[in-house]
């Protein structure tokens, strides 16, 4: 049976990727953004996992206004990093998992989560910036990776409720294939940013860290929080925080089992435009002792 | 019965809904065109032309002209589709944020390396924080930028 053992959350700023890309990470502007990630990579060659399910936010690059699925899976066999305008990030193609695809799609919509499924699609940002962050530059991405995208930019996006109830259908998803993988799940984007108009470039500090305390300690309860609070408070963009609670969802506690560990945290103002928040945590193996 | 928008009084923000992607609808579809190297560069080539080759309105297509981020969001323009227009002039996601603050590039670099806008003064309309209607513009920037 495979298993969900850990769960990552980060911001997905592109920015971020271009200073990468750049060899940038050493100017005093990046060097304490990535020195936030250098206890993430450690953590992540160890912890390696057999899959990725990779939560994140198409930015208008898969995804036109011609079709807007609020949750999508891609069950490809592979898809291509995106040209956002930019010239398309010099990073690894994502190798997909089609069949744990698959079973994840057919698990979660006959738990009534009417889910779109992508056979083709390209990859923003959105998803290759955690890539890079986690693992750092590489000929090739070391596992396989599902890209599962959530709509946050065409309102209303769906709640945080809903989100953390995806969550748990993924997980009991996962816990239903026969094969013994061991399954990480990201949840990306945020923390607190806007983009657009003359509120933009706003950063609410204690909002993020309210945020972070809750997802580790009371996620049920964050979940509750309105749409309308998180734009209020933390920037119109800041909703794309809500994909941070399936991946919360997907976690023993959610399902009656024990609190995470948590692995790591971290926080940094500003990259770009935006409120960097990290977090990494830990399923505990009470399964394996009893 | 009218559907619950409760958005519309944060200052300085337009919550891309459903109606607004409505109006804008072909605006952000002539932005996504410009995801493709040919297109970009018809569009530089003659800007005016391409645009008549859309069905924008005109105050959709002068918003694009002019660069004016606030104008073309009010005319139904979603940022991440906007800022493919910026990607077409060589522009960053900063400079396009900044165009849309009256702050200048440098004044918004500056405010973001001392952790950004604060959100006091700034939740509902009516208040007196920095992005409220009366404090436009904001610093020494102009709309838009050189293209």
């Amino acid at each position: 049976m495979a298993r969900i053992s850990a769960s990552v959350y980060t911001s997905h700023v592109p920015l971020i990727g271009v200073a990468m890309d750049l060899g940038k990470t050493e100017e005093p502007y990046w060097r304490p953004l990535f020195a936030g990630y250098e206890a993430s990579r450690r953590w992540f060659a160890a912890h390696t996992p057999d899959v990725i399910f990779l939560i994140y936010n198409d930015h208008a690059t898969a995804f036109s206004l011609e079709v807007i699925p609020t949750f999508a899976i891609g069950t490809a066999a592979a898809f291509e990093p995106a040209d956002e305008g930019w010239g398309a990030r010099p990073v690894p193609r994502v190798i997909g998992h089609p069949d744990l695809a698959a079973h994840i799609a057919h698990s979660v919509i006959l738990d009534d989560f009417d889910l779109t499924v992508v056979n083709k699609m390209d990859v923003d940002h959105g998803l290759t910036v955690p890539l890079s962050l986690m693992c750092g530059q590489t000929r090739a991405w070391p596992c396989p990776v599902i890209p599962f995208a959530v709509n946050v930019v065409h309102y209303p996006v769906p709640s945080g409720r809903r989100c953390f109830q995806l969550g748990r259908a993924i997980r009991r998803a996962v816990e239903r294939y026969d094969q013994p993988l061991n399954v990480q799940i990201w949840g990306t984007g945020g923390m607190s940013h806007q983009l657009q108009g003359p509120r933009a470039g706003l950063i609410n500090r204690d909002w993020d860290n309210r945020f972070l305390d809750r997802l580790i300690d009371e996620p049920a309860a964050l979940a509750e929080v309105p749409r309308i609070e998180y734009v209020r408070e933390a920037g119109s963009e800041a909703i794309e925080l809500v994909m941070w609670l399936i991946a919360r969802g997907a976690m023993a506690d959610a399902a009656g089992g024990a609190k995470p560990r948590v692995a790591h945290r971290f926080y940094h103002v500003p990259a770009s435009n935006t409120a960097v928040g990290h977090l990494i945590l830990e399923d505990q193996l009470e399964d394996k002792a009893s | 019965m009218s559907l619950d928008k409760p958005y519309l009084d944060i200052p300085g923000t337009t919550i891309f809904d459903t109606a607004q992607a409505r109006r804008g609808y072909w605006l952000n579809q002539f932005c996504m065109s410009l995801m493709r190297a040919e297109n970009r560069a018809r569009f530089k080539a003659d800007e005016r032309a391409y645009l008549d080759e859309w069905p924008l309105t005109e105050p959709q297509k002068r918003a694009v002209l002019a660069r004016d981020l606030n104008q073309a969001i009010a005319e139904g323009g979603n940022i991440y589709f906007l800022a493919k227009i910026g990607a077409t002039d060589g522009r960053s996601f900063m400079q396009m944020a900044a165009s849309m603050t009256g702050l200048s590039e440098a004044e918004y670099r500056d405010m973001m390396l001392r952790g950004g806008r604060s959100i006091d003064g700034n939740r509902v309309l009516g208040e007196d924080g920095d992005a409220q209607p009366q404090r436009q513009p904001q610093g020494s920037g102009k709309p838009g930028w050189e293209h």
